[in-house]
């Protein structure tokens, strides 16, 4: 088969299983489109904006497990890009970005529309390729793809001249079935003794703790993940980017940890005294200060990327391999009637979790005639039964979501917990809705972030993706406040929302349905109305609360059993305190 | 610690900035990186002098071992290697006293003079770091004229080898 440059990349992307590709054109990928134009089997989804494609195709990797795919120009089509590729690889999210460049013979010339895409993105991709030579167009593209999906998993630039592209230039074109890398061969079986001295140590622990992560999730290791809990009957806890790989309705699951997780988990990280950490890298928000993390454990670190282990808290045992292995070679080894375990240290500190439980550190205070934030998300879930995609911008609403929305399922939670990029959740939610047509997906934002990639409301429209926004609109860029409250002497810097557009005349000038709430009692009726709305992207309005702040808090600085409580929660301690109960 | 770290990498445009990328975007020293294409000319093959702490080095070589490009990495530092580096140093040579001052320290040090003008000698010198460091002091400071030092590079010794 004799194809152009262009042709070869749609042949290949069909080839390699791709049925979405989110790009937006310009002129150093004029050939390419046209290729595009001449088939019906890929989707191409035009977005508004080219961060906005590289979200939609986070969104929908993160969902799927597949790897999302864009196709933006050169120069400003590459940068606009940057932003997503960064939040995919801070998050390990694989994706495979193809930019056009200029002409081979105008490279360097400061071309039109020219940007050393392959310079630029370097310092956030896993890896990146310019083609010099269209004979080794598909095999660069195997590599890309090859790479971006295996080991820890990442985005890729392919970076393709348009000269390479030409429709008049055929090769022949074969489908690369495999490519070899010599320089690139993830290891993915972790070492059996390591594994070994790890379960030993388990076994051995008085005061347990499972701490998992996002690796989880990416290795698809959610079922090992539970066996292995299960058997053991240790308490876990998760990380923003681990939430769903064990259900977060289970009563061995005691929450989220880190800066704003629950007061059990932290105080568990703190006092236990063996810990093992899967797929998850020890990030600041989670370990606070480093120097008191874990004052007394033994610690556990099965990652598949090496550099991961001992990077910011050094691991005793050490385990290099894909999650996913590595456990079933645990459960294999636990795959005993009865562990040699201590059952009533284990007792005991069930116990002492349960106390700190029962506290209830997501306790939030009602005030009347206000939406409580945290009340709306538990609506939403409730709307859902809990069964939604979530996607999250960032800022206080994305910890409520996290806080609130207990996923039971992995790839449920989409969110940008590295980066951290406000202006993620729409776009993501419209990725995540081409994969899954027929289920329910909400992003929760907030009215700074969703302002970010507000354009892509065209995009849902276009590609009817009925998605529901839920716009917590407290007029403020409320994280920041939160933090200029705390420890700015409540200076509020630029933080207020002024000239907000009407989000229900906005939502409906791009022809979805806008609907503002700013009753409590309001809140349930609105949210099952925009979910009876099948067909239709709702945008829902609610107007929270103005100075609710995520609770509890780890102040930088501090460690797990110095979290900063609600004033509410403050409360329920004293009373515990004086009745002379542990907290 | 200073660590001296060989590499073999792909010999593609854009492996050496990934590399030199990599200790400035992290904040690692670099003192010094010496690179050129080895035998088989798909491969290049780079010496890096760098130095931190055990926790630094060890996520130094994580880090360059996690590019896709580096091929094969080892640090040296802990076995038995040896280092040299080249030097040349451009020197005033004016008058018989001065010209075999020169002369007899390039002697000593075991230099080449390989350039020779009416008031100047061109001077090459091998051999580690430290040695390359003695020869310039011994030069008088203000008749050093230019001096142009290679980086370290380093090879295991006896029959071990950082091959494919």
């Amino acid at each position: 088969m004799e194809l152009s440059g262009s042709e070869i990349i749609i042949q290949f992307l069909k080839d390699e299983g791709v049925k979405h590709l989110f790009g937006y054109p310009g002129g150093a990928v004029l050939h390419i489109y046209d290729a595009l134009h001449q088939q019906d089997d890929l989707q191409h989804i035009l977005v508004r904006h080219e961060q906005g494609a590289t979200h939609a195709a986070d969104g929908y990797a993160r969902a799927t497990g597949k790897p999302g795919v864009c196709l933006v120009t050169s120069g400003p089509g590459a940068t606009n890009a940057v932003t997503g590729i960064a939040t995919a690889y801070m998050d390990s999210i694989p994706l495979v970005v193809i930019t056009g460049q200029v002409p081979s013979h105008a490279i360097g010339s400061d071309a039109f529309q020219e940007v050393d895409a392959v310079g630029v993105t370097r310092a956030c991709v896993k890896h990146n390729f310019l083609v010099k030579d269209l004979n080794k167009l598909a095999e660069t593209l195997k590599k890309a793809f090859f790479v971006a999906t295996s080991g820890r998993p990442g985005p890729v630039v392919v970076d393709i001249p348009k000269d390479i592209t030409a429709p008049h230039i055929k090769i022949p074109y074969v489908y690369p079935e495999k490519v070899e890398m010599r320089s690139y061969n993830p290891n993915l079986k972790g070492h059996p003794r390591q594994i070994k001295r790890a379960v030993d140590l388990l076994l051995s622990a008085k005061r347990p703790m499972i701490y998992t992560g996002g690796g989880v999730i990416m290795s698809e290791a959610a079922n090992e993940l539970r066996e292995f809990v299960r058997k053991l009957g240790y308490p876990i806890t998760q990380t923003l980017m681990g939430l769903g790989a064990f259900p977060g309705t289970d009563p061995q699951f005691i929450g989220m940890l880190g800066m704003h997780g629950t007061y059990e988990s932290n105080m568990a990280m703190h006092e236990c005294d063996v810990l093992i950490a899967i797929g998850a890298r020890f990030d600041d928000r989670i370990t606070g200060v480093t120097s008191t993390f874990c004052p007394y454990a033994q610690v556990i670190h099965i990652d598949i990327d090496p550099a991961s282990i001992s990077k910011t808290v050094n691991a005793d045992i050490p385990i290099v391999g894909d999650v996913k292995d590595v456990l079933s070679a645990m459960n294999v080894l636990l795959d005993k009637p009865e562990l040699p375990i201590d059952k009533s240290a284990l007792e005991a500190w069930w116990n002492k979790i349960k106390s700190w439980q029962s506290q209830n550190s997501y306790a939030y205070e009602n005030k009347p005639g206000l939406i409580q934030p945290q009340a709306a998300v538990e609506e939403l879930y409730k709307v859902t039964g809990g069964d939604a995609y979530i996607t999250s911008d960032v800022g206080q609403h994305q910890m409520y979501a996290a806080q609130f929305y207990p996923f039971d399922e992995p790839r449920r939670w989409i969110n940008s917990g590295g980066l951290g990029t406000m202006g993620f959740g729409l776009p993501a939610a419209m990725g995540v809705k081409l994969a899954f047509p027929d289920k329910d997906v909400a992003c929760v934002t907030g009215e700074g972030s969703i302002q970010m990639c507000i354009q892509e409301l065209s995009t849902c429209l276009q590609y009817d993706t009925p998605v529901k926004i839920i716009n917590l609109n407290n007029r403020y860029l409320g994280m920041v406040r939160q933090w200029q409250e705390f420890f700015y002497e409540k200076r509020y810097s630029h933080v207020y929302m002024d000239s907000l557009p009407d989000f229900v005349k906005l939502a409906e000038a791009y022809g979805h349905v806008g609907i503002r709430v700013e009753d409590p009692k309001d809140l349930h009726d609105a949210m099952k109305e925009a979910f009876a709305l099948k067909d239709r992207t709702v945008f829902l309005d609610i107007m929270t609360d103005r100075e609710a702040n995520v609770y509890p808090m780890i102040s930088s600085g501090k460690a797990h059993n110095e979290m900063d409580l609600s004033p509410l929660q403050q409360k329920i301690q004293a009373d515990m305190k004086a009745r002379g109960e542990t907290v | 610690m200073r660590h001296i770290i060989s590499l073999l990498v792909e010999n593609e445009s854009g492996a050496l900035s990934r590399i030199s990328g990599l200790f400035s975007a992290r904040g690692y020293n670099i003192e010094s990186l010496t690179v050129a294409t080895t035998e088989d000319p798909t491969l290049s093959r780079m010496t890096i002098v760098t130095s931190g702490s055990d926790r630094i080095i060890e996520q130094i070589n994580k880090q360059l071992n996690k590019l896709v490009d580096v091929v094969k990495l080892q640090d040296f530092t802990e076995g038995n290697f040896i280092e040299r580096e080249m030097m040349f140093v451009k020197v005033k040579a004016q008058g018989e006293a001065q010209r075999s001052e020169v002369k007899r320290l390039s002697d000593i040090f075991r230099a080449r003079i390989i350039d020779v003008t009416d008031t100047t000698f061109c001077i090459e010198l091998t051999g580690s770091g430290d040695k390359l460091d003695a020869y310039i002091n011994s030069l008088h400071e203000t008749n050093v004229i230019e001096v142009v030092r290679s980086g370290s590079m380093g090879i295991l010794r006896g029959e071990k080898a950082l091959t494919l």
